[in-house]
């Protein structure tokens, strides 16, 4: 968000600068523009702006794909309020969303730390990175084969160590974190290489200052670096929760909202609702309810953790 | 009292010197520790892809292949027989690989050229352009990022249905291939940023917007440009859900989707975890290749922009 404003700054910029031509030009410039924005347009218009006003119409009919959505009001709403299955969903996706910010976020500052202060070499990032470029159906499998109870190699060093083996997909205790610890591992070194760029754009005066004042390595931490990174903290913070409300494809692959209802996440209530019960309308209530929780999960933190506005200006 | 004033300042000299290599040498641990964790799973796969089931569960850990073999590969790629296939451990039901390979390739390889080429040209609108209501029409472009996909993957699954165009290559792309905001917000920002005086005098000389766009700032923002349709075309090949949705046969099921649908065909208790690894590594491969051919471009890019 922090290119955004200043991107803006730089867009009213140019609109300031002078033109040779003229208002002539200014004229000329909507019919080209037009046609270089077409192809774009019928994307986003399609794809985009119609699906979202369709969506909110069929959350307040009932449809089942083969009939014509039948206008009902608020009753989708009324029964999801009622559905123990939605609230169990809610919760059990807030506690992955808890569980990512707490170890994701944490990890990843601590690795931002570390190569900032110790390796800044590129092949290094590059390879904290690589989780991140697969995709979540082979982080999952990738997982699932290595967490197995029986022989999977995570399992056979917890027995080694003396501890009893954990059914990591197979519990209900346990089927949540694993979902998020996946995700952590996927998402752990690209939150880090977020957070090391924006260490790397702290002026080094600025520790310079800190050391003569004699501020200790914490101190320093507490008062200068967090501080100064929290626009990309917020930013991070964003991301993660916006990214993970929306988890899916590791529970479809893995578990299917099992054991019992431990991993039946939100989107994958939404699909279990719209595609295996052909109930679109339920669904997209559901869809409804998750933007609105996403839009205000981002107002939030924008507004309150003042993500967009930068110390060091 | 010379040898103790002597000795003296040296454990001083080395307390001083010793917390900090110690810091540093814990710090590589850790860091170590962090890249062992992202790197040694990939070659655990690759181990465990390269082995028979038979003996994976007798040879858990062994850090080489148990009973080297090819077969999972060659199940994945349908090249066994249904007997053989199941003799090693595998389900016996017909699978090829080749095909969803193919594609996958189809479909990234389609929608990034689109994505980035159309994305490119409203980018170019966005910023070299002048007319009436740009930054709003820009605005809307980018409140976009912020709808989640599954919100309008419902609707658009019910248009490419009523379009008749499910299990189509057609129905599969659309969506993608006429823009992505990230892209269009992406290439923006480098086209802002480029000199207006090249652009100038080929106006003075008379050239059109279209020719100005393919031979100066196409050719000027290479670099960006290949960096943009390096990161599609990896989330691309790595999309599931809209895939899943909308392409459940095989003649246009992508590698993700047939990854899990592998899974699930496993038999319970005995799953095929040797061809199920190596189908994983068969899905990773083209990204790998990418990574290692153009690892550098990937994570630069990275500190451009936290937005996607």
């Amino acid at each position: 968000m922090t290119t955004l404003a200043k991107h803006s700054r730089s867009a009213s910029a140019a609109s300031a600068s002078p033109k040779p031509q003229g208002s002539h030009r200014r004229l000329g410039d909507l019919k080209i523009a037009l046609l270089f924005i077409a192809p774009a347009m019928i994307g986003f218009v399609v794809f985009y702006v119609l699906p979202t006003v369709r969506g909110i119409y069929l959350s307040f009919t009932e449809y089942n794909i083969l009939g014509d959505p039948e206008w009902v009001g608020m009753d989708n709403y009324v029964a999801i309020a009622a559905d123990p299955l939605f609230w169990n969903s809610l919760a059990v996706t807030g506690q992955y969303v808890f569980l990512n910010i707490l170890l994701q976020t944490a990890l990843a500052l601590g690795l931002a730390l570390l190569m900032h202060n110790v390796a800044k070499s590129t092949i290094i990032r590059g390879t904290l990175l690589l989780p991140y470029l697969m995709s979540n159906v082979i982080a999952a499998l990738l997982w699932f084969w290595m967490l197995d109870y029986q022989i999977g190699v995570v399992n056979q060093f917890i027995e080694w160590s003396g501890l009893p083996r954990v059914a990591f997909f197979g519990s209900e205790a346990w089927a949540i974190p694993t979902q998020a610890l996946i995700n952590t591992w996927r998402h752990m070194g690209y939150t880090a290489l977020l957070i090391f760029a924006g260490l790397q754009a702290i002026p080094s005066h600025v520790y310079e200052v800190a050391k003569l004042d004699g501020a200790s390595a914490f101190q320093t931490f507490r008062t200068i670096t967090i501080p100064l990174l929290r626009p990309v903290l917020v930013l991070v913070l964003v991301v993660t929760v916006i990214g993970s409300f929306q988890v899916f494809d590791t529970v479809a692959v893995t578990t299917a909202g099992g054991p019992v209802n431990a991993t039946r996440v939100i989107q994958y209530y939404i699909y279990q609702r719209a595609f295996t019960e052909s109930d679109f309308g339920y669904g997209s209530a559901i869809a409804v309810i998750l933007f609105l929780i996403l839009a205000l999960v981002a107002f939030i933190q924008m507004k309150f953790l003042k993500g967009n506005e930068s110390d060091l200006d | 009292m010379s040898t103790t004033a002597s000795r003296a300042p040296l454990p001083a000299a080395t307390r001083r010197r010793r917390p900090f290599n110690a810091r540093r040498a814990g710090a590589w641990a850790l860091l170590i520790l962090a890249i062992a964790v992202s790197v040694l799973p990939f070659l655990w796969v690759l181990r465990t892809a390269l082995s028979t089931n038979n003996a994976l569960a007798s040879n858990a850990t062994s850090l080489l292949p148990a009973e080297f073999t090819l077969g999972a590969f060659k199940r994945v790629f349908g090249l066994q027989s249904p007997a053989e296939a199941v003799a090693e451990g595998g389900s016996g039901a017909a699978i090829d690989f080749w095909l969803y390979l193919r594609n996958s390739i189809i479909f990234s390889s389609i929608t990034t050229a689109g994505a980035v080429f159309f994305s490119a040209m409203a980018a170019y609108a966005f910023s070299r352009l002048r007319w009436k209501g740009r930054n709003a029409v820009f605005s809307l472009f980018l409140g976009t990022m912020l709808v989640p996909p599954i919100f309008t993957a419902l609707p658009n699954f019910l248009l490419i249905k009523n379009l008749d165009l499910l299990n189509t290559m057609l129905g599969l792309v659309l969506p993608y291939v006429f823009m992505t905001p990230f892209a269009i917000f992406f290439l923006r920002q480098f086209f802002l940023n480029m000199s207006r005086e090249v652009e100038e005098a080929a106006m003075l000389d008379g050239a059109k917007h279209l020719r100005i766009f393919f031979q100066i700032v196409l050719p000027n923002a290479a670099a960006p440009i290949a960096t943009l349709a390096l990161l599609t075309f990896i989330g691309q090949w790595n999309e599931y859900f809209w895939p899943l949705l909308v392409a459940s046969q095989d003649d246009v099921r992508v590698l993700q989707v047939g990854l899990g649908v592998f899974k699930s065909q496993s038999p319970q208790g005995a799953p095929d975890w040797s061809g199920l690894m190596a189908a994983t590594l068969i899905s990773a491969l083209p990204v790998l290749i990418l990574f290692a051919a153009f690892g550098k471009k990937i994570v630069n890019s990275i500190g451009f922009s936290g937005i996607k």
